[in-house]
Parts: C-alpha cells; sequence; structure tokens
C-alpha cells in the first residue's frame, strides 16, 4: 500500500500561558489516505481544532511548544520554514473554517480575493486566473457567477459566503482539505446543501478531507475512518460504523446517548455526560476521563491508557483501561436501555470476583 | 406532560413589520416583515416548539408575546387577558407570569453582578422577598433545585462554564414562579454532554412545577425530544402545526419534510440509505417575499396555483393542520423522513 497523503505522529501542541502549560494536544497520530474522509470530534477544549490548525502551520506563536511530526506527501511540515509552508498551505492542503465572514476580506471583492489565491501558488495571468475564480464559482452553486465575482462578502448570505469560502479553496486542486466546523453556523437546509457539495467535489477531485465538528450527526454523513477527542488526546478510532455501532469507549458512549435522535423511538430522558471537561492545565491523575466516567475504579485514577487496537479489529482503537469483553458487555446492555449507573453495579461486581 | 386543553395564551394574526428608511427625510421604502399573521394557542402545562431556519420569525414571535417589543397588528391574550397593547403596572404585574431564558449564556448574565445578585433581581424589581435573609434563603432553595451549588451564591458569572451559567438562567426565569417560560434556543450554545443536562433539567422543572413552555430551537432532533406540540415557521408564517407524533411521522408541508430530510443523522447506515431532500437557494429576504404561498421558490412540488394563491392553514392527512396545496404523501414522507411512519 501507497504511504498515506497525510501522517500525523505523536503530535503535541502545548502553550505558555501566565497560567501554567496549557497542554492543548497532547500525544495524537493519525493518517488520511487520498479520496478519504476522516471526522475528528470532540468538545469545545479538546484539541481538535489546535491539532489540524498546527498541521497548517498555523500555531507557531512565540508561546506554542510544538513536537512530534506532520508528513504530507513526503514532507515534514512540522520542520519547514515559513516559505516553504506558505507554498503547501492554500495551495496542496486548504482550509475552510467555521465563519466565513472572518476569513473573507471585507473590502476586497468575493472574486479578487479567488484570484489573489491562486495566483500566489500558479504562474497565471490575472485573466486566466478570473475565468478560474469564476469557474469555481460556478462550480460551488453560486447564480450567475460571472456577476456575482464582482460582489463583495457583506453582499452574499451565509451560505453563498461558505461556498465562495469553499470554491476558494478548491481553486489550487488542493490535495487536502481541512474543514473546521464548516457547516455550524449554517441553517439545515444549506449545511445539507454545503455537505453534499463537499462530497461531490471530494468524489470529483479525489481531496482527502479531514472534518472537524462536535455534530455527531455531521460525521456520520461525511466520514470514512472517525477519531474521537478528549482533553487533547484521541481516546477511540475507528471505521465510522465502528464508532456508532460498537464505539468501546465511555465518552464515546456518553456522547451518543446525550443526543436526542431522529432515528430511534422518541425517549424520555437523555443520559447525559457527568460534570465537564477539565482543563488542561490541570489534567485529572491517570485516565483523563475518570471523573467523569460511570465505570471508574481505583486503578484508572493512577494509570494513563494508551490508545491500543481493540480484539479482532486493529483498525478500531481504544484507549480505556476496562477490558475489550467488559467494555462490549457494557455497550450491549447500553443499547439494551439499561442506565449506566445500574450497568456500574455489574462492572464492580465483575472486578471484585 | 399533563394539559387540561385549556389555552394559557391565545396568538391570533400577530404582524411585527421593521420599517425600512431611506433617504434624508428617513422616508419609510418599505418594511421587513418578521412575523406576519400568526394564529396559535399555548395550552397550560404543554411544550410548544416553534421551529425554523434563521430569519423565519421565530424569536420575534416569542418578544412579540412577551411584549418585549411592540406588535404592529394582532392580539396576544394572557389567560384571557390581552397584552398586546397593555401598559404600565398592569403589564409589569402580567410580566411576572412570563419569564424568559435566552440562548447566550454569555451575555445573558451581567458580568459585574454577583450570582446571587442576578437570581434576586426579579424579587427587587417585583418588590417581592424583601428581607434580605428571605431572599438569600430563596434563591439557594432556587440555585440548589438548578443543580448549582448554593455555596456560590457571591460568586461572579466568569467563574461558572457555560453549562452552570445556563443554570443560572434558568433559576432567574423559576424566581418569579412564572406561569409560561419562553426558552430561546436555550442549548444551541452548550457542548453536546452539556445540552443533555439542561434539556433533562427543563422537563424535570416543568413537571414539578406544571410550568407551560415554549421552546424554541432550529434542532429537530432537539424539538422532537422536547416538545408537545410543534409550530413550524417560514418567512414569518406558521406553514404546519402538529403533534409531536403527527408532525415527526406525516410531515405533511413539503418545507418541514425538507427541513427533517436534511438532519443529519447520527447513524452512518442510515445516512447511506435515505434520500436527501436538498431544497435549492437560500431563504428568501423578509424584506420582500415571494408572493402567494411564500416556500414555492425554493418548492419541489410547486406549480402555477403556488404563485397564485396563498394556501389557507388547513387540517390535512393525519391531523396536521398545514399551509400547502399539494401536501406530502405518505409516500414521499417515508423516503426523505428518518422518523416518518404511514399514517
Amino acid at each position: 500500500m501507497a504511504a498515506p497523503l497525510l501522517e500525523v505522529s505523536d503530535l503535541r501542541v502545548h502553550f505558555e500561558t501566565e497560567d501554567g502549560l496549557v497542554k492543548a494536544v497532547d500525544g495524537i497520530s493519525y493518517t488520511v489516505d487520498r479520496g478519504e474522509t476522516l471526522g475528528i470530534v470532540g468538545e469545545s477544549g479538546s484539541g481538535k481544532s489546535v491539532s489540524s490548525l498546527t498541521v497548517m502551520g498555523l500555531t507557531r506563536a512565540r508561546n506554542a511548544k510544538i513536537s512530534g511530526t506532520v508528513r504530507f506527501d513526503g514532507r515534514d511540515l512540522l520542520a519547514a520554514s515559513d516559505d516553504d509552508l506558505r507554498q503547501v498551505r492554500g495551495n496542496e492542503i486548504a482550509m475552510i473554517f467555521q465563519d466565513p465572514l472572518s476569513s473573507l476580506h471585507p473590502f476586497y471583492k468575493v472574486g479578487d480575493q479567488i484570484v489573489e489565491a491562486i495566483r500566489s501558488h500558479k504562474d497565471v495571468s490575472k485573466a486566466q486566473a478570473y475565468d478560474r475564480a469564476v469557474e469555481m464559482l460556478g462550480l460551488v452553486g453560486i447564480p450567475e457567477p460571472r456577476n456575482r465575482a464582482g460582489a463583495y462578502p457583506h453582499e452574499f448570505s451565509g451560505g453563498m459566503r461558505q461556498r465562495a469560502m469553499i470554491a476558494m479553496a478548491l481553486a489550487n486542486d488542493p490535495k487536502l482539505l481541512i474543514a473546521d466546523e464548516p457547516t455550524t453556523a449554517l441553517d439545515v437546509t444549506v449545511q445539507a446543501q454545503i455537505l453534499e457539495l463537499i462530497e461531490r467535489l471530494q468524489s470529483e477531485f479525489d481531496t482527502a478531507v479531514v472534518v472537524i465538528t462536535h455534530d455527531l450527526g455531521v460525521v456520520a454523513e461525511m466520514a470514512d475512518e472517525i477519531a474521537v477527542m478528549y482533553a487533547g488526546r484521541i481516546v477511540e478510532e475507528g471505521a465510522a460504523d465502528t464508532i456508532f455501532n460498537a464505539p468501546e469507549h465511555p465518552y464515546t458512549w456518553g456522547l451518543l446517548s446525550s443526543i436526542p435522535r431522529m432515528d430511534a423511538p422518541r425517549g424520555d430522558e437523555l443520559v447525559p455526560i457527568q460534570g465537564r471537561p477539565p482543563s488542561l492545565i490541570h489534567l485529572p491523575g491517570g485516565c483523563s476521563f475518570h471523573p467523569r466516567c460511570p465505570y471508574v475504579r481505583d486503578a484508572h485514577r493512577r494509570i494513563d491508557p494508551e490508545l491500543q487496537p481493540v480484539d479482532g479489529d486493529p483498525r478500531h482503537e481504544v484507549a480505556c483501561l476496562l477490558s475489550s469483553g467488559t467494555r462490549r458487555k457494557l455497550w450491549a446492555e447500553l443499547e439494551a436501555g439499561v442506565k449506566p449507573a445500574d450497568a456500574r453495579r455489574d462492572v464492580i461486581e465483575e472486578g471484585a470476583a | 406532560m399533563t394539559t387540561n386543553g385549556e389555552a394559557v395564551l391565545e396568538v391570533r394574526d400577530l404582524v411585527k413589520h421593521f420599517p425600512i428608511r431611506q433617504g434624508l427625510l428617513q422616508r419609510q421604502v418599505g418594511a421587513v416583515q418578521a412575523v406576519d399573521g400568526v394564529s396559535f394557542d399555548v395550552l397550560r402545562g404543554e411544550t410548544l416548539g416553534i421551529v425554523g431556519e434563521s430569519g423565519c420569525g421565530k424569536s420575534t414571535t416569542a418578544r412579540l408575546i412577551l411584549r418585549l417589543m411592540d406588535p404592529t397588528s394582532g392580539s396576544v391574550k394572557f389567560e384571557g387577558e390581552e397584552i398586546a397593547t397593555v401598559k404600565g403596572a398592569r403589564l409589569k404585574e402580567l410580566r411576572r407570569g412570563m419569564q424568559m431564558i435566552f440562548q447566550d449564556p454569555y451575555s445573558s448574565l451581567n458580568p459585574r453582578k454577583t450570582v446571587g445578585t442576578i437570581i434576586s433581581e426579579p424579587f427587587a424589581i417585583h418588590g417581592l422577598a424583601t428581607g434580605e435573609g428571605e431572599r438569600k434563603r430563596t434563591v439557594q432553595d432556587l440555585m440548589d433545585r438548578v443543580g448549582l451549588n448554593p455555596e456560590h451564591y457571591n460568586r461572579y458569572p466568569h467563574e461558572f462554564s457555560g453549562g452552570q451559567r445556563q443554570r443560572i438562567g434558568v433559576a432567574r426565569a423559576l424566581a418569579l414562579k412564572p406561569k409560561v417560560i419562553v426558552a430561546d434556543e436555550p442549548v444551541s450554545a452548550l457542548d453536546v454532554s452539556i445540552q443533555a443536562q439542561i434539556l433533562n433539567l427543563l422537563r424535570e422543572l416543568q413537571n414539578e412545577m406544571g410550568i407551560t413552555l415554549i421552546f424554541i430551537a432550529h434542532d429537530l432532533s432537539v424539538v422532537r425530544h422536547m416538545c408537545d406540540r410543534i409550530a413550524v415557521m417560514y418567512l414569518g408564517k406558521v406553514v404546519e402545526l402538529a403533534t409531536n407524533e403527527q408532525l415527526y411521522a406525516h410531515p405533511r408541508m413539503p418545507y418541514t419534510g425538507a427541513l427533517m430530510s436534511a438532519v443529519p443523522v447520527p447513524q452512518p447506515r442510515l445516512a447511506a440509505s435515505k434520500k436527501r431532500q436538498i431544497l435549492a437557494g437560500d431563504v428568501p429576504s423578509p424584506a420582500n417575499p415571494p408572493p402567494a404561498c411564500r416556500f414555492h421558490t425554493r418548492c419541489w412540488k410547486a406549480e402555477e396555483i403556488c404563485r397564485q394563491q396563498d394556501p389557507p392553514l388547513e387540517p390535512k392527512e393525519g391531523g396536521n393542520v398545514a399551509a400547502c396545496h399539494f401536501p406530502l404523501t405518505d409516500a414521499e414522507v417515508l423516503e426523505r423522513v428518518p422518523t416518518a411512519k404511514a399514517s
């Protein structure tokens, strides 16, 4: 098999602040193949955005300590100079953000901004670049693209701005597209349009996509592989179908049972995860999820679990100290409607026996 | 939830137009028709959901119901008494019965006041629980009730997380034991794991205290979880009104169907099999809404009559009340909507 397009290994991003060292990303590894979609899911503060900003070289602040490797198409991006990175960014790797208004310049016309994105990487005339900009705007579904290219961002609706940003991101045929909460600011009907657009363009250009979101529905629709992040680490990773139908990390269970679902009968009560995400300065000892985990045992407060493949599925990795057998039993019980508090008794008894 | 069918709020032909002024003399050249002829009842003890996309008028409707804004025309009756025109002391008295929970727990709490002061503010405004000790006790009871530590009485909002701040907002809304609470997107700013905590809290408090809840949201899975009846709004009008069971089993208005079909479902197997109904384009501007049926510009079932005649809001098959010339059939619903059941 060919080397993956993007290979992140043991990436750490720590920020020195007045309050202490913030371990925003603390040793994550993943790979993305050409044409594949990886979904990174997590709550605010889980490190999902910082990890991808670092891949793009956008966290190179003076107080940032970055270690690990990020190999993209054979090159190490972390070791690359700012100039080399500038060649890659916006060209081979493109990014779309949650808020299109803050990523488009308010004083320049949309078409001209796309022209600039093209001409900073390709040696083409202004007219050629403008034609390409118009073509891209048409491709993402902006009506009358030739006219609209002359409009300012404020003259576009939210959905159109998001499309314009996608047009700009894809103008140079990137090999990798990083989409950070690409539809969070949009209404559902527009969200559906944008998701379909990204999927269509991806299959046309064989672009790899990393989609970062808190929305489990969005990753279920888009991703082939899913990484679940918690407190700066990946706690579970696997094929999308596995993550939704045979998850093995209690945090993933918690996420899945705390959302009301359209694909199941209307339930009486949601099962929230207790407490809230930990501070990244004072991470709990042992498993960082232990203060919120209903299945915690004494050892979990001391031992830090590593991401390890589960029995029988080398693609499915989980960082949890419970045994695979116990996890599967618990998940089966949760699926059958047993409350975590009741399921817990079994585990503790099993542990004592 | 128990409702005895008695309407606690009656909203009739409610209209709110915001004038657009232009030129030196600031002449009115048009109007944003934010809410344009909305009628519904809210029954005692129920949760009524109002859903729709941005700009559909759901938040404006909520503000008109609480009289935080004056309507252009129409009437809102709270327990039989007209509140669209009432003034002064009587308005203040009526407002005691209706409270609001806001979307953003960061901007809806005064950062310079302690939690204790914020939650007791309603008492101060209405001259209740005047003794210092009595007020503190009441506030600490409320804090305990919404899951906050009563010892944090003297802390400031910035010392709390987003979910806890939303609990402060809930406690403030409960302070005067209101009959009606309007919650405007109460969980959309919160993390997934925290959302469930707040949704459970709202349902629990409602069951305990028999509060009537108007729940405004854009997230259809949250609305399905929370609401007994649901009004779907599009460009200032109610286009469908039905019970939870009716609406999710067989939406009749194609717009409702498209909304439900567009919700990403957290199940990859289903996502692959479902037909996604994609609506073309954006919501038109409420300053210049399309004539007749306002949805016809984006509707895949639209025909000539939809451009000519505004469909009345009337009962359709299965009991849903919808404004549509060509309501969805069961077969069309089954193909698109994950919660569909034949009627």
